[in-house]
Formats: structure tokens, sequence, C-alpha cells
């Protein structure tokens, strides 16, 4: 018998992975009870028929852009961004100015992060100084500070010397880390401005070779495999890349990949408008990467989604294209892309998008008490979505500080209704509580 | 017509000869000892150029002047635009200004298409050349000589065969040649090392091959593209002297050529580099009549673009 607790919530009559309907009672941060529907007791009753909860998401790639070009983003305007998206962690990616490469950049990012308290901020270090990609940055003083950063990229730039690399790989191993990297042969993609294609040569913009990715995952996992250390792949665009990548796991190499939003949905076609709102890095592919990345994320040889959410001010995309900064938002249009490209046509039942948008991405970010599953004890950092809600994506509506997405005007599902981080509830019917 | 002239693959057949044929008639002006036609006075022509194109710039002026629009150069060496100021900014006052047209080269490929599609502007935007994507006013001038030569200066060009050898990749002016002169009936091979053609360039409309002295004997013209010896320095080509000897158009290879054959080239040329002096300078060469007859295409285009008339020709 399930006494009444003072302080405790419940989400009445939810659906978890999409399942049958329960109480999820939460006390404390945790949830102390799954009661049947009606059952669970507590003093603040959150009506959820018909919706589904599933772990709260956690983000392996964010620009929070916070410190140095606060006027794109901040780590308080993400983070709400975040929380509207579902999420209740996210990676703060180490491009930032200064750098995220010691130990007192990332604890900042770290601590704001608490102090915005709407998602968990783990911070990314940079695999070397200032991204150059030839000194290795003080990777251990950043695992052993507050911050315990876990995943290390310099994201932006590719780690392209392969003794930089494997010496970057072998270090991690000291305290479990894993190296994150974007994957881009700089030789082969100076200054490109598309994906390389027919479509490229007839538009007049320099290409961006599917081999450029693909050479560098190539290399890099064999690199994962003689130093026995674990390797992420960022932002994975090309069908060739998830061949490798899908070779490499049949090998038992220690490598594990994601795939942004973006390009689960959008092509290179896109780019014949010449607007700069579709300009990206990696960039818009073709139809058949999109299939084969839609595939690969269901099948698991792409672990998984992560947004890759890049705030631009107006200025960086309000110009011609190859003035233009790359890069798109996508925290809080992830989960609609993912129920559209993935769910909707049958690709992946609820849990399955869990595993991806949720567990795994904690397991490789090693973030303690994320992406947990929905049992008793559990931590409470849920998120509560309406999988038949449609709504049109407005630019001007976001959260986010700047208005780069290339989503407007889209007719989405999925809609992110309750957010719970570590109980404490943060979105409420879609709004920020 | 059209508001804009963006990219001569996207003229029809009818919008492209509609273009010839009214440049035809406009080269009589040329020929009178008072070159004005009155049509576009009291309207602004802006030469917005982003990049330094001397040729390019005047023919677009005198072409302007001789249909009495004001004419106002705009470039962008030495203005606030090399100090910083947008293409956004830049078009707000020109368009504050009261200009009408504007003519643009850019550096940047899609420049004019982002203008028009803008809401900075309300002008006619006229492409002057971007990045590596189109000179669409090149190419109407190109087919406009071709069809002087070859067709007695009507009609399309249907049968004939043209030949475009060089750094196809970096340019403007076969991306704008090989769509338009398609769409006009003639039959278009591109040539050039591998290395100087874009990816995917066997879904153009055109054949493609590496070899210059197998299509020497069976064309009617021969386009020679200027290639920069600098690319020798991104291992596009291993040696200036080595991409002569295999693609340079020079006296023995002009000499395969049929005797109607005609050369052209948009200029400016290397000479020694891509086509020899003597090549250069034969009575079959047409350059200086490729720069005329850009005059009387650029009045053309502004005529039908600014002039009102969209049908029914002059």
């Amino acid at each position: 018998m399930t006494l009444h607790i003072e302080g405790s919530q419940v989400l009445r009559s939810v659906r978890p992975f999409g399942e049958s309907a329960v109480d999820i009672v939460i006390t404390d941060g945790v949830i102390s009870n799954i009661a049947d529907p009606g059952q669970g007791m507590g003093s603040d009753i959150v009506d959820c028929a018909d919706l589904i909860a599933l772990p709260g998401f956690v983000d392996l790639h964010t620009h929070l852009r916070e410190p140095g070009r606060e006027d794109a983003e901040t780590i308080l305007t993400g983070s709400r961004a975040a929380a509207l998206g579902g999420f209740t962690c996210v990676h703060a990616m180490a491009n930032t100015s200064p750098v995220a490469d010691t130990a007192g950049v990332v604890e900042q990012v770290w601590r704001r992060g608490k102090d915005a308290g709407l998602v968990d901020v783990r911070p990314v270090g940079a695999v070397t100084v200032g991204l150059a990609g030839g000194q290795l940055a003080e990777i251990g003083a950043m695992a052993h500070s507050a911050a315990a950063v876990r995943v290390f990229s310099d994201d932006g730039k590719c780690v392209n010397d392969p003794l930089v690399m494997r010496r970057a790989l072998e270090y991690v191993k000291a305290f479990g880390g894993v190296v994150a990297q974007h994957a881009q042969d700089p030789r082969l993609t100076e200054e490109a401005q598309m994906n390389e294609s027919e479509l490229s040569g007839r538009l007049g913009l320099v290409g961006w070779p599917a081999v450029a990715e693909e050479s560098i995952i190539a290399r890099d996992v064999l690199l994962a495999e003689h130093a026995r250390s674990r390797l992420h792949i960022c932002h994975v665009s090309t069908a060739g890349s998830v061949d490798v990548i899908r070779w490499a796991k049949a090998r038992g190499i220690f490598v594990t990949a994601e795939v942004t939003p973006h390009h689960l949905l959008l092509t290179e076609e896109l780019v014949a408008t010449y607007d700069p709102i579709y300009k990206v890095n990696p960039p818009l592919r073709t139809q058949a990467d999109v299939m084969a990345l839609r595939a690969a994320v269901a099948d698991g040889t792409i672990d998984v989604i992560a947004t890759d959410h890049a705030p631009h001010p107006h200025e960086d995309k309000d110009c011609e294209w190859a003035a233009a900064a790359m890069g798109m938002l996508g925290l809080e249009t992830a989960f609609s892309i993912a129920v559209h490209t993935l769910v909707e046509p049958g690709l992946m039942d609820w849990r399955t998008l869990a595993e991806r948008m949720s567990i795994v991405p904690a397991r490789i970010g090693q973030v303690a008490n994320q992406g947990q599953d929905l049992v008793v004890g559990a931590p409470a950092h849920i998120t509560v979505v309406d999988p038949t809600a449609r709504s049109v994506i407005h630019a001007s509506q976001l959260a986010s500080k700047s208005r780069n997405t290339p989503f407007a005007g889209m007719e989405l599902p999925g809609r992110v209704v309750h957010v719970f981080f570590g109980g404490h509830q943060t979105v409420r019917e879609g709004a920020l509580a | 017509m059209m508001q804009h002239l963006l990219s001569a693959a996207d003229l029809s057949s009818d919008q492209a000869l509609l273009i010839l044929d009214t440049a035809a008639e406009l080269a009589t002006v040329t020929d009178r000892s008072v070159k004005k036609l009155p049509t576009l006075r009291g309207r602004t022509v802006v030469n917005l150029f982003f990049e330094d194109s001397t040729r390019t710039r005047i023919s677009f002026e005198v072409a302007a002047k001789r249909l009495s629009a004001d004419v106002i150069n705009f470039a962008a060496k030495g203005s606030s635009v090399s100090k910083g100021e947008s293409l956004k900014d830049t078009a707000l006052t020109l368009e504050a200004m009261g200009a009408d047209a504007v003519v643009i080269r850019h550096g940047s490929s899609g420049a004019p298409h982002r203008l028009a599609a803008s809401s900075w502007t309300g002008c006619s935007v006229i492409n002057a050349g971007d990045g590596t994507h189109e000179h669409p006013t090149q190419a109407l001038l190109d087919a406009f000589t071709l069809r002087h030569h070859l067709k007695d200066g009507t009609g399309d060009l249907t049968g004939v065969s043209v030949a475009i050898v060089g750094d196809i990749l970096h340019s403007r002016v076969a991306r704008s040649n090989v769509w338009l002169l398609r769409t006009l009936g003639a039959d278009v091979t591109v040539v050039a090392p591998p290395t100087l053609l874009p990816f995917g360039v066997e879904s153009w409309p055109c054949a493609v091959s590496y070899d210059i002295d197998s299509v020497l004997p069976s064309v009617d013209a021969i386009m020679m593209l200027r290639v920069q010896a600098e690319r020798m320095h991104d291992s596009y080509f291993p040696s200036a002297l080595e991409y002569s000897r295999l693609y340079g158009l020079d006296a023995h290879r002009f000499s395969q050529m049929p005797d109607h054959a005609i050369v052209l080239h948009p200029g400016p040329m290397n000479r020694g580099m891509e086509i020899s002096a003597d090549v250069a300078d034969s009575a079959r060469s047409v350059m200086v009549e490729q720069v005329t007859n850009g005059v009387s295409v650029r009045m053309a285009v502004m005529y039908l673009l600014l002039g009102g008339k969209m049908e029914g020709g002059l």
C-alpha cells in the first residue's frame, strides 16, 4: 500500500517507452514508485494520459558558444533550448573563445551550467591546445577537474596528424575517456562549400567529397584498434562512412558514432537556393546518404543522435553563401525530426529512440545518473512527449538566442510536453516551467 | 521575359533567341554616327563589381550608355565594401539611391541569386560573373558570335559543333556556355585534363574528352579558356609547359581544324599558354568581334529587362 507522500509528483497514466500506462511517482529527485494508473500518490499530480515517458535526452554534441560568442548563444539560453527540446544533459563543445583546453575554462562552463540549472552541462575538452592540432591540451587536468571531463574533441577541426590522434587515443585510456573525432581531411576540403557532387559542379561551389570524411574514419578506427582505445565519430554524414564503421564494429573495434537530425532529413538539393541557412559542416549530402544514415541509426551501426546545435547570429547567415557561417540549430527540433524520420516510418520503436537519444549517449559520455531506465530508484530525468501532436516550426518562437533553423515552416510530428530534470520540472505544457 | 538574368542555364530557347535577335537589331545602332537610343533615359544602372574586371565593366557601361541610362560604377576596391560593408548593406544603399538594375560581378558563386531572392533590393539583377558558377552574358555573346559566323546570323545553333577547352572546373564561362549552347541546339564537347573537369561532368549536357587532337577535325568552333599558370601549384597539372604541350592551340593543331572553323576566347588570353600568338592573331580568331558583340548583347539584356517591352520585341 502506497502512502500519500508530501512533495511527491505523480506522472498520472503515462506510458513509459510507449508501453502500458502507469503512474510514475517522483520523490526527492528519484523515481520512488511505479504504480498502476490512478494508484500513484503525491501532492502534485501531472495528467499524462496518452503521453509517453522517456528518459531525459542527452546530447553529445552541442555548441553553447559561451565563453566568447555570447551574441549567438549563452549557457543559459542554450540550456533553455535544450530543456524545451526534451534534453536533461548536453555536452558543450570546446570550440569557444577561449578554447576549452584548460581546467579553468571547462570548470567555468560546468559552473555556469549548474547556475542555469536546467540541464547537466558537460563540457567537452579540446584534444589539442587551441584546437590547433599540434600539442595535446591538458587532458588530464580537465579530466581531474571539478568538471570531470570525459569527452575530448577538436570539433570544428579534425585531429589530422595521425601521431597526435594516436597519442590522444592512448592518453585518454588513463581515465576512461573518449576522443570524439570531427572526421574531415583538411587538404581534401580546402575552401569546401557543399557536398561534392554533380550539383556542386553545376553550382560552381567547391566540393566537400565524401572520401574526406571516410578516409579519416578508416584511419582512426584502425588507430583505435591499435591503441585499444575508445573512438567516437562526430556527425557521420555519408553512406560510405556507415560502411567503414560497420566493418570496424564487426572487427571488435571500440568505435561509436553519431548522426545529426539534419543529416537524417535534408539533402544537398537545398543548396541550389544559395541560401546559407542550409550551409553546414559536414555538408548536406544526397538522398542515398540520408537513407543509409537512417538505416544505420536504426540497426545500431550509428549509436546516437546528436544535434550539433550550432547557433549563429543573423548577420552570419544573411549574406552570400561563401561568406556565411556553417551550422544549424538543433536542440529544439531534434526530437521531432527523429520521430519524423525514424519512428513514424517504422524504423524504430520508442525504446530504441530512447537508446539513441538518452541511454547510449550518456554511456559514451560517461555521465553518471543520466540515460537511466525508468525504474524505481533511477534519477528522475524524464521527458514526457506527445507522439501525435504536429506543429509548424517558427524560427522566431525558438528559445535559442539565434534563429538559424533550416526547418522553419515545416510541419513536424512529436511535441515535448513536460521535462523533469532530477525531479525538478523544467518544462510544463511545452513551455519553460 | 524575366526580371533578372542570373543564369544562362535558366534561359529557354525562346528567351535566348529573343535576346540574340534583339541584340542583332541593336547592333545597327553601333554603326550609326550617333550611337545612342533614348530607351532607358532616366533609368539608373549600377555596375557593382566586387572583382576587378575592366573589360566586362566597360562593356556593360557602354551598353547602358548607348541606351541613354545613367550609369554608376561601384567598384569594391577603395569603397566601403573593402572596409567590411556587407553585400546586404551595399544593396540597401543602392536601392535607396533609386537604382533600376544592378550588374553584379562577385567572387562568391550565387551572390547574384542571393541579391535577387532577398528583400534587400527590388532591382533587376544581371549576373556579370559569379565565382565559378556562371557568366551568362558571356555565353550570350559567344552564341551571338557563333550564329553570325556559322548560321548567317539567324535562328538557333542546331548542328553546330563547339569544343570548349581548358580549365572547365574553375570556369563560369564554360558553365554558362555548355547549357546555353545546348539549349540553342549546338553539340558541345568540353576538353580538359581530368583534374580540371568538375566532379559529375559526365551528367552535363555535353560530351567530355581528355584529348584535344581527337576533337579538332570535327569542330565548327573552338573556345579556348584562360588557364592560370598558378594552378600547377595546386597539382592540377605538372607544369605550364606540359599543359601547353597537351592542350594548347598552336599552329599545327589549328591546321587540323576544318577550314571554316573559328576560334573564340573570352579573354584575357595567355599567349603561349592555351593559345599561340599566331593562332590568336589569325583571321579566323574572332576575339575582337566577341568584344563588339558583347556590347550588343548587353544592350539587349538591359533593354529587355528594363525596357518594359516583354513579349513583342522591338
